[in-house]
C-alpha cells in the first residue's frame, strides 16, 4: 500500500437512504469510509443487499448519496454540477456484470467503444478504436460487427474497452466476472490484472466471490447491511479476519477442489439465519441475530470501525 | 423391490443420447447413483448438463427435442419406455427435483402449506388436514422457524434461502429414492448456501436419499458429492470419487478446469487460463471437442473421438492424459 501518496479517491460517511411513498426509511448505504490510492485494488465483499453495489452506483453518482463526501483527486465530487461533473467523470468508470444488458444491441461494438470518445467531445476514429480492441485482447475487425455475435467473455471485453476508452484513472467494476464460466472468468480477471498493472488503475471491485476478491485486491472492505464491518489487506482480512461475519463468511466457502485443505466447509460453525430486513433495522449491531459470540452490551450501539496497528479496522465490540 | 446384497443402483443412466433436431445435445452419456450417495455432474454453461438432469424426468419439450439412444433406469424400470401416466406416478413422487430459482419454480399465488400438500393429496392419497399437518412437519425438517405459521404465507414472504428450504420440503414430502438439484444454490449468498447443502447432505444421510447435484461449482462438488461426472460438450470426459479426480485430473480439461480456479493460485498473478470457448452443439467436430483448447493436444486427438477408459473406479476420455 502507498500510505504517503494522497489519496486519489477519499469517501467519508457515504449514506444513501431510500425513502418509500409511505414515509419508509431504507438505509442502502450508511456511513461507509475509505480512502483508496493511486493504482490500489480494493475489493468489497459482502452478500445480496449488503449496499455494495449501490455504493459503486453511488460513488458514480449514477444514484445521489444523501450523506457525507467524496473527494477525488482532492476536489469535492459530489458538490460539482455540469460541465464540471462531465469533466469529472472522465476519470472514473463503470463495467458491469452482465455483457449482454449493458451494450446497446442495435449498436456496432465500434460504435459502443467510441461513444465516450464521441460524448466529450474526444478525437474518435478507426485507429483509437482498433487501438481500444487491442488492449482487451480483440481483432480490429470486430469494430463491424454486433454485440449479438459475441459470447459472455467477449462481451465482456468490449465493455472493458469502453470503459478504458477515456484513459480513466478508477474502474468501479461491480461483479464483472459473476456471469461468466470458470474457464472464462480467468481470460478475464487476467486481463483486469495485466490492464491494472499496464495502466495503473485504480479499481474498486465489487464481489460476492471471496476467492476471486483475494485473487485481485490489494486490501479487502468487507459490508454487512450497508456498513463496512471490517476493512484492511488482503491478506490478513483473508488469513485472520477480526470480525465474526467475516469469519463466518470464510467458514462457508468449499475448500479449493483436490487440495486436502481443512479449511473446507465447517458443518459445525454454519452461521444460522439470514440478513436482518431492511425495512425493520435492527438496534446495534446488525450482525447481532446470527453472531456466535454475541453479548447484551452489542445490542447498545453499532460498533464503530477501530484500527489496530497492522491495518486492520473492524466494528466489533470484541475487536481490539 | 427388494435391496440385493450388492445394492443396485437407484438410477442408472446408460449411454443416452439426445438431439435437437439433426443437433446432437449429448452424446453417449453415462452414470450411476447408489442409495444414499450424492453424485455430481459438473461443467460449464452449455455442456449438457441440465438437459442430461431434465431428460430423467422426461421434462424436455419433445419434439423439438429427441432421446436418440440409451435408457434410464430408475429402480430398474426403464424410464424411457414408460407412458406419460406412469411417468406421472414417479414424478415429485418417487424422484424429487428442486431448480436453481426457487421464486420461479414456486407458484405464486398459492401458500406454502397448500404447495407442499399437493404432492401428499396427489400420490400418496392424504386428506387435506393430513398433507397439512405432514407439511408443517417437513417445515420444520427443513428448518423453517415457526413451521406452522409458515404454511399460511405466500413465496414472496420468504427469502432466497427459506424459498430453497420450501422447495426441499415440496421435493422430499413423498419420501423419493431419488432427489436431483439443479443448481440449487447457485442464486443464493454463499453463508446461506453453506445452510442449504448442509441440509440436503443431512437428508441423505439420514433417509439414505441418493442425489443427482448438477452445478458449475467444483468447490461445492468437491466439498458435497462421493463421486463425480466432468461433463464437456456433451460428453462425460471424465469420472472418478471426488478427491483423486480433482487431485490428480487425468483429462486435459479437468486438469485445466482445476487449476484456473483462483483459490489454487497464489493471489494477484496470472491465473493459468484456458484459451478459447466451449464449442456450441453443432460445432464439436469429429475428434475431441476440446482438442483446440487443449495444452497436449496429439494429432489423433482432432481426428479421432477418445472413448472412456475405465480404470479401478476412475474413467476418462483422453488420448493424452495428464499424469
Amino acid at each position: 500500500m502507498t500510505d504517503d501518496l494522497a489519496p486519489l479517491l477519499s469517501v467519508k460517511n457515504l449514506q444513501k437512504t431510500y425513502v418509500d411513498k409511505r414515509g419508509q426509511r431504507l438505509y442502502a448505504v450508511q456511513d461507509v469510509s475509505f480512502d483508496l490510492a493511486p493504482g490500489e485494488v480494493l475489493g468489497i465483499v459482502g452478500e445480496s443487499g449488503c449496499g455494495k453495489t449501490t455504493l459503486g452506483r453511488a460513488l458514480m453518482r449514477l444514484v445521489e448519496p444523501t450523506g457525507g463526501t467524496v473527494e477525488f483527486e482532492g476536489e469535492d465530487f459530489l458538490e460539482k454540477r455540469g460541465a464540471a461533473l462531465k469533466r469529472a467523470r472522465r476519470d472514473m468508470q463503470m463495467v458491469f456484470q452482465d455483457p449482454f444488458g449493458a451494450l446497446n444491441p442495435r449498436h456496432k461494438v465500434g460504435a459502443i467503444v467510441g461513444e465516450p470518445l464521441v460524448v466529450h467531445g474526444d478525437p474518435v476514429g478507426p485507429d483509437r478504436v482498433a487501438a481500444l480492441l487491442h488492449l482487451v485482447g480483440l481483432p480490429a475487425d470486430v469494430a463491424d460487427r454486433f454485440p449479438h455475435e459475441f459470447s459472455g467473455g467477449q462481451r465482456q471485453r468490449i465493455a472493458i474497452a469502453r470503459a478504458l476508452a477515456l484513459k480513466p484513472k478508477l474502474i468501479i467494476a461491480d461483479e464483472p466476472v459473476s456471469a461468466l464460466d470458470v474457464s472464462i472468468q480467468s481470460q478475464i480477471l487476467n486481463l483486469i490484472g495485466d490492464l491494472k498493472d499496464r495502466l495503473g488503475l485504480a479499481m474498486l471491485f465489487i464481489s460476492h466471490d471471496l476467492s476471486v476478491i483475494r485473487h485481485v485486491s490489494d486490501r479487502i472492505a468487507v459490508m454487512y447491511f450497508g456498513r463496512i464491518v471490517e476493512i484492511g489487506p488482503a491478506n490478513r482480512v483473508f488469513d485472520d479476519p477480526g470480525h465474526p461475519y467475516t469469519q463466518a463468511l470464510m467458514a462457508a466457502i468449499p475448500a479449493a477442489p483436490g487440495t486436502a485443505d481443512t479449511t473446507g466447509v465447517d458443518t459445525e460453525t454454519i452461521v444460522a439465519g439470514e440478513v436482518p430486513d431492511p425495512a425493520a433495522p435492527p438496534k446495534g449491531c446488525a450482525f447481532y441475530a446470527r453472531c456466535p459470540i454475541r453479548e447484551d452490551r452489542c445490542q447498545a450501539a453499532v460498533p464503530a470501525l477501530v484500527e489496530n496497528t497492522d491495518g486492520l479496522a473492524v466494528a466489533c465490540v470484541h475487536f481490539s | 423391490m427388494t435391496e440385493t446384497p450388492d445394492r443396485p443402483p437407484v438410477l442408472a443412466i446408460d449411454a443416452l443420447s439426445l438431439a435437437a433436431g439433426s443437433v446432437a445435445l449429448i452424446d453417449d452419456v453415462s452414470l450411476t447413483i447408489g442409495p444414499g450417495e450424492m453424485v455430481g455432474l459438473v461443467g460449464e454453461s452449455g455442456c449438457g448438463k441440465s438437459v442430461t438432469a431434465l431428460s430423467v424426468l422426461r421434462l424436455l419439450p419433445e419434439p423439438p427435442i429427441r432421446i436418440t439412444g440409451g435408457r434410464i433406469l430408475f429402480q430398474g424400470t426403464d424410464l424411457l419406455t414408460l407412458s406419460p401416466k406412469a411417468l406421472a406416478d414417479i414424478r415429485g413422487n418417487a424422484i424429487g427435483m428442486i431448480f436453481q430459482e426457487p421464486m420461479t419454480s414456486l407458484n405464486p399465488v398459492l401458500t406454502i402449506g397448500d404447495q407442499i400438500s399437493e404432492p401428499l393429496m396427489i400420490h400418496d392419497g392424504m386428506s387435506r388436514t393430513a398433507a397439512r399437518s405432514r407439511a408443517a412437519e417437513l417445515l420444520d425438517l427443513v428448518g423453517i422457524p415457526a413451521p406452522v405459521t409458515a404454511l399460511s404465507r405466500h413465496p414472496h414472504q420468504l427469502s432466497g434461502g427459506q424459498r430453497q428450504r420450501v422447495m426441499i420440503a415440496i421435493a422430499i414430502a413423498c419420501q423419493p429414492k431419488l432427489l436431483i438439484a439443479d443448481e440449487p444454490t447457485t442464486a443464493l449468498d454463499v453463508t446461506v448456501q453453506a445452510q442449504v447443502m448442509a441440509l440436503i447432505d443431512r437428508l441423505r444421510r439420514e433417509f439414505g436419499l441418493a442425489c443427482l447435484l448438477i452445478t458449475h461449482d467444483l468447490g461445492v462438488v468437491a466439498q458435497y458429492c462421493d463421486r463425480a461426472h466432468v461433463m464437456y460438450a456433451g460428453r462425460i470426459v471424465e469420472t472418478g470419487p471426488v478427491m483423486p479426480l480433482f487431485a490428480t485430473p487425468q483429462h486435459r480439461y479437468t486438469r485445466a478446469l482445476v487449476d484456473t480456479i483462483p483459490a489454487r493460485n497464489p493471489p494477484g498473478e496470472p491465473l493459468p487460463a484456458i484459451a478459447g470457448m466451449v464449442p456450441p452443439p453443432g460445432a464439436r467436430g469429429t475428434g475431441c471437442a476440446f482438442a483446440e483448447r487443449c495444452a497436449a493436444p496429439l494429432d489423433r486427438c482432432q481426428a479421432e473421438r477418445p472413448t472412456l477408459t475405465e480404470a479401478d473406479d476412475r474413467a476418462v476420455a483422453c488420448w493424452n492424459p495428464s499424469a
